[in-house]
């Protein structure tokens, strides 16, 4: 990377699926070892906006965008980039936890056997889970179903299950919103501890969870025609404490959303 | 005005409780006609055959006299025939379902075909026998073997084996996609890793019943030809060959009290059979649910 500031930058991304547009014009950056929150009410498009980081996206037979997402500097959607290719630099975690119905230490070591790992999968086993905080939990018991576990820990396990490919940043898509509060608690103890090593993008609904673990949050709101737009990119707390804009401050305020 | 609205409900009690009680009786006694004739035709035809089935009718073949008449020829001839047109169902089957659940893109022309596979399973399994006799046996020069037989009725339970198959693809919960696509998987290493293992148990359900419904089948293969009285056991693909069913048949049509006996003795074998085969196709799914679940 040219600079070490920002390791995903979006130029004037427009989502549509099918004809009808449902991002428009965002402009975000995401900085290196630093978490970024993507907030806004329901139906304002932060799960797409995280989904175009990984190209997951793609998916979906009626999706396409237009201006760009770099990723490293390098244009994501350029037609020569494999989404195969990519994916792995960029863990996803997801809303609900979806742990494969295979054993804990196969959920863990999928990733790294269908990217071909050679090196000590005992070990970087055991790394991923520790990285995730769950080792404690579950080091007598790698052998059971990853369904035997509890929401808490499956979640965690999700996210040892990213580690495990070596990502460069990992995404999280409301990952607590299927949780209690002591299993949220441990998870966003958890983003913290792991924000030395990886960026983080988390999608939440949750205005006081952006404010305790973001750096920086984003703030999507949809306009009259429902096309959501960035309404303010900033530090957390100048978001929390200093909006810019009063859309932005009537949605922290519990005003609307 | 609340107490007004209180007293237009007439809630009739006893008669609501009436009306389940006969509800449940008609569900009870429908059970009953179900079972019962399936019952009373197997007391009959177990009364009419278990004294031939013995070693002796297992192992011989058929005979003019019908006290000599056995089942061999047409026991080795149906696990062949079943066996291969089983495993070519199961392998073009899964492989077509994969196709049209993960591969083919989501128009017009996926739904048609979707709704003729529909279509191809209603259709008259002696339909099968003709086109079976037109393209394997005299086409493809297959003659009125094991091998034309086996690929007549793995066409016959095709439709059903896709059908199944899809239903059990589709059944898998997008998130495993997404998680596997997310770690960098590919599409191939996705289904192949991921989707197959846990559709396994729905589309072996498929395959049972399927080949359930061919070892019963008997009208496609007399249309292509094969044989009724047969004094061999098969000793290939390119064999002749008869079936437990159509031996059946062919025994039942004889005037000689015999025959008939050793028809009866012939259904058992086929139950037999085709209980065991359904036995351990269940084996194997549970014991593929439990390495899931575990």
């Amino acid at each position: 990377m040219a600079d070490n500031a920002s390791i995903i930058e979006t130029r004037n991304l427009n989502v549509f699926y099918g004809r009808t547009c449902v991002i428009s014009g965002v402009d975000m950056e995401v900085e290196t070892h630093k978490i970024t929150a993507i907030i806004g009410p329901s139906g304002s498009g932060k799960s797409t906006l995280l989904r175009c980081f990984n190209r997951m996206n793609d998916l979906i037979p009626s999706f396409h965008m237009s201006g760009s997402v770099l990723f490293g500097g390098q244009d994501l959607y350029d037609a020569s980039v494999d989404p195969t290719e990519i994916r792995y630099q960029i863990g996803m975690v997801f809303q609900r936890p979806n742990p494969f119905p295979k054993s804990i230490y196969d959920n863990v070591a999928f990733g790294p056997r269908v990217n071909g790992f050679r090196g000590d999968m005992n070990a970087l086993v055991e790394d991923s889970i520790r990285r995730a905080a769950l080792w404690d939990e579950v080091k007598d018991r790698l052998k059971e179903s990853a369904l035997s576990l509890s929401g808490g820990q499956q979640q965690r396990l999700c996210i040892a299950r990213a580690l495990a490919v070596q990502p460069r940043i990992i995404l999280m898509d409301e990952p607590c919103s299927a949780l209690d509060p002591i299993s949220t608690l441990a998870i966003e103890e958890l983003m913290r501890e792991l924000s030395n090593d990886y960026s983080i993008v988390i999608v939440t609904h949750n205005m006081q969870q952006a404010a305790r673990v973001s750096d920086f949050t984003a703030f999507l709101n949809p306009r009259e025609d429902k096309i959501a737009e960035l309404i303010e990119f900033d530090e957390t707390r100048q978001i929390f404490t200093n909006p810019k804009d009063e859309r932005t401050e009537a949605y922290i305020t519990g005003r609307f959303g | 005005m609340a107490q007004t609205l209180r007293d237009q409900f007439d809630r009739r009690m006893d008669r609501r409780r009436l009306y389940g009680h006969i509800f449940h009786a008609l569900c009870l006694i429908s059970i009953f006609i179900g079972l019962g004739m399936l019952a009373v035709l197997l007391i009959d035809i177990f009364l009419d055959g278990w004294r031939r089935v013995n070693w002796e009718f297992l192992t011989s073949f058929p005979s003019r006299k019908p006290e000599q008449a056995g089942i061999l020829a047409a026991l080795f001839g149906s696990i062949y025939v079943i066996g291969l047109a089983g495993a070519l169902a199961f392998t073009f089957g899964v492989a077509a379902a994969i196709y049209l659940e993960e591969y083919a893109a989501r128009n017009w022309l996926a739904k048609v075909i979707q709704i003729n596979i529909g279509n191809l399973a209603g259709v008259p399994s002696i339909v099968y026998g003709i086109l079976g006799l037109e393209i394997f046996v005299r086409y493809l020069a297959l003659g009125k073997s094991v091998l034309a037989g086996s690929f007549t009725l793995a066409l016959l339970v095709l439709p059903i084996v896709i059908i199944a198959s899809e239903e059990a693809i589709r059944a898998v919960p997008p998130s495993i996609r997404e998680g596997g696509y997310a770690l960098g998987a590919t599409r191939w290493q996705t289904i192949w890793r991921l989707v197959l293992p846990q559709a396994f148990p729905g589309i072996l359900t498929g395959v049972i019943l399927a080949v359930s419904r061919a070892i019963g089948e008997t009208a496609p293969l007399i249309v292509m030809g094969a044989l009724t009285f047969v004094p061999f056991t098969p000793d290939g693909p390119m064999s002749r060959f008869t079936v437990l069913p159509i031996q059946i048949f062919n025994w039942v049509s004889r005037p000689q009290e015999g025959f008939h006996e050793a028809a009866a003795a012939g259904i058992i074998i086929l139950l037999v059979v085709l209980l065991s085969m359904n036995a351990l196709a269940v084996l194997l799914r549970n014991r593929f649910q439990r390495r899931l679940e575990g």
